[in-house]
């Protein structure tokens, strides 16, 4: 068991003619990951390396059965990209996309509610389940098959964390890496649900940064839901206020949003959490009672 | 990206959001022109810098005469004003707005703002105007009236006369009060702006409604689509290392230790100033190269880096997924080797062609200093930097 995606999950690339997509794609399916199809309008028709390429999402989804979705769509046309997965009722969407302007988030959300679809992203390096599934840019050599779970708003600090995990002899289940923007698909608190269900799952890591209230909305639940030993770090706690640091959702406003704050909510709901960043996988070793 | 107060005004008298009669003015004279075309008679004088509090740092002054409107301005321009959001240095004022006098009879708060938790755009309103929406939130959070937007119809009338009757708006201004509201979200909306803000907005004894302040910044990730905005960007106002390093497309931003880093990835590079700070020293900067950075990239983030002559020593933290170590190993070689590098240089490098990139660095005949980890890698530098003072 796992979260989101497993060895049966059947992956669309949107996109898949651009530099991006293909380089990654290439990487997916090297994996193992089952790359059904791509789309790229007009390219319809065509291959690449073996994946046959249709013109519209919908026409992708009913000749391959594709379950999940990739999209490395330049910004200007990631939002519609998106939509065109949700119409099609792919279940799983995760937009790599850097870059994505909030208000096409907006109205995005908006169109998602109510509807089966559920999006990973915008500005995420994807999810993978080691040994089983990678969809996304993640580099696949650093994972490992195992029971620890990784939820994540970074990519390398990410890839930092997941290394560490793996030097110390301790796998994954999964790692979701659900990005930076200040609008997004799946949150902590989503992630986090999910690993408390799934039974491969023995503990998770939470790695935050400063800007925006998910992590403290995520520890509230934690304190009273979370079954599971769980180990944190947060990003940026030299950061000063009013900085954008990268992320378009990285910034201290008003005084809100520090990693002081975080670390405290997160402290209190019990999770184990990591003074320095290099001692994440030290962290959940700590957690485990090991 | 922030705008200035006047250019802020531009825009929303496009969008039929009524503002005082102004002009600028760049020199005392020009300023004591503008006041006689105001009527010559009551005018306010404003510092134009892109920072908040200017009115408790001398940068807004009231002046009852054309003359009076050249000499505040002549003390204002060229002098850096100081206020709570510029940092003791100041900045520099090359502007002022002279703007006619009003008789306020209210004055209240109005902005836009994305409700990260809602996904959606909030209306943020307030009958206490002037003062700060922090210091409101904080003493009297039953002031501050919230409606959430609805994309798909935008902000709605009924919306707009919820705040007003909360507010106790007359009932006669009821509609312009409504057309304020509704202008500064099609200004906030249709220009991508991450922030609009109205404070005060006054309502005078004549009855009219108006912006008297404006401050509005906006969404980079929309500039492909919001050229007119873009051609707004003041790089006076901005440090002119994170001018340099937005040209190259990286993402840098200063701080006030001395050691400098170069990372991949925002999340990394935050916790790489952490971990510096963790081993007692003070990261110089935020420097995130992207996730495929070549050697072109990594050269000129190493003169951005070296520029700033505070810099005691450069330590690079990269996680090579999709960037291959050898190609950062060559492109660090190359420009330490071109900048005849005189600090202490570390590099940490993990992920792909890690091997590779490490013999590239041993052969180089460069004084390089190699770590595993993290946290060796900022031992290091923070070691080398203390060793080269003491």
């Amino acid at each position: 068991m796992s979260i989101l995606v497993n060895k049966n999950t059947r992956v669309l690339t949107q996109g898949i003619t651009g530099a991006t997509g293909q380089f990654h794609t290439k990487a997916c399916k090297e994996y193992g990951t089952a790359m059904v199809a791509g789309v790229t309008p007009g390219k319809g028709g065509t291959a690449y390396e073996g994946i046959p390429i249709y013109d519209t999402v919908d026409k992708a989804v009913r000749e391959t059965g594709a379950n999940a979705t990739v999209i490395y769509v330049p910004p200007p046309f990631a939002a519609d990209a998106i939509l065109e997965a949700a119409d099609a009722d792919i279940p799983l969407i995760i937009c790599i996309t850097e870059g994505v302007p909030v208000r096409d988030m907006v109205k995005v959300k908006r169109f998602l509610a109510g509807r089966s679809s559920q999006l990973l992203g915008p500005n995420c390096p994807g999810t993978i389940t080691p040994g089983e599934c990678k969809i996304g840019i993640m580099p696949g050599h650093i994972h490992r098959p195992g029971s620890i779970g990784v939820v994540s708003r970074s990519g390398t600090l990410t890839y930092e964390a997941v290394d560490q995990l793996t030097r110390l002899g301790m796998g994954q289940s999964s790692c979701v890496g659900i990005g930076g923007d200040p609008v997004h698909g799946f949150d902590f608190l989503d992630v986090l649900k999910l690993f408390n269900d799934d039974p491969a799952t023995e503990a998770v890591v939470m790695i935050g940064e400063i800007g925006g209230s998910s992590e403290e909305e995520a520890a509230a639940w934690i304190k009273t839901n979370m079954k599971k030993p769980m180990a944190g770090f947060i990003a940026g706690q030299t950061a000063p206020s009013g900085k954008r640091m990268g992320h378009a959702g990285a910034i201290i406003s008003g005084g809100k949003g520090t990693a002081s704050e975080k670390i405290a909510a997160m402290k209190q709901a019990g999770i184990r959490m990591a003074s320095s960043p290099a001692d994440i996988g030290r962290s959940i070793q700590e957690a485990l009672g090991q | 990206m922030n705008i200035h107060e006047f250019q802020a005004k531009e825009i929303l008298k496009r969008f039929g959001v009524v503002v005082p009669r102004s002009i600028v003015a760049a020199t005392a004279e020009d300023a004591k022109k503008a006041a006689q075309e105001l009527g010559g008679g009551v005018c306010v004088v404003k510092a134009q810098i892109h920072a908040g509090g200017r009115g408790k740092g001398g940068g807004v002054k009231v002046v009852k005469s054309p003359d009076e409107a050249a000499a505040r301005a002549g003390e204002m321009l060229g002098k850096n004003l100081v206020t709570h959001q510029t940092g003791p240095e100041g900045r520099r004022v090359r502007r002022v707005l002279v703007e006619q006098g009003l008789n306020i009879a209210r004055e209240l708060y109005l902005a836009m703002v994305l409700d990260r938790t809602q996904s959606r755009v909030t209306v943020i309103c307030s009958s206490e105007g002037g003062v700060e929406i922090e210091e409101v939130a904080e003493k009297h959070p039953e002031k501050i009236l919230k409606e959430t937007i609805d994309p798909v119809v935008g902000l709605t009338a009924f919306q707009c006369r919820r705040v007003a009757f909360a507010l106790g708006i007359p009932a006669e201004l009821t509609g312009k009060f409504v057309g304020v509201m509704q202008g500064l979200y099609r200004a906030y909306d249709e220009c991508d702006a991450a922030l609009a803000e109205i404070n005060p907005l006054v309502i005078t004894k004549e009855g009219q409604v108006l912006a008297l302040d404006a401050k509005m910044n906006f969404d980079s990730n929309a500039f492909f689509r919001q050229k007119d905005i873009v051609a707004l960007r003041d790089t006076d106002e901005e440090d002119p290392r994170e001018v340099e390093a937005s040209k190259f497309d990286l993402s840098y931003i200063s701080l006030d230790g001395n050691i400098a880093c170069m990372v991949n990835g925002a999340g990394l590079a935050m916790a790489t100033m952490d971990i510096i700070k963790f081993y007692g020293g003070e990261p110089a900067n935020f420097l995130d190269v992207g996730g495929g950075a070549d050697k072109a990239k990594v050269a000129n983030a190493f003169h951005i880096l070296l520029a700033d002559d505070r810099v005691k020593g450069v330590l690079i933290n990269i996680f090579g997924g999709i960037m291959r170590c050898d190609i950062l190993a060559q492109g660090v070689v190359d420009a330490a080797r071109e900048l005849s590098i005189k600090v202490p240089l570390v590099v940490r490098m993990q992920g792909t062609n890690v091997e590779q990139g490490r013999m590239i660095l041993a052969g180089s005949g460069l004084t390089i200093i190699t770590a595993e980890t993290m946290a060796e890698a900022a031992e290091k530098i923070v070691n080398a930097v203390k060793a080269r003072k003491g």
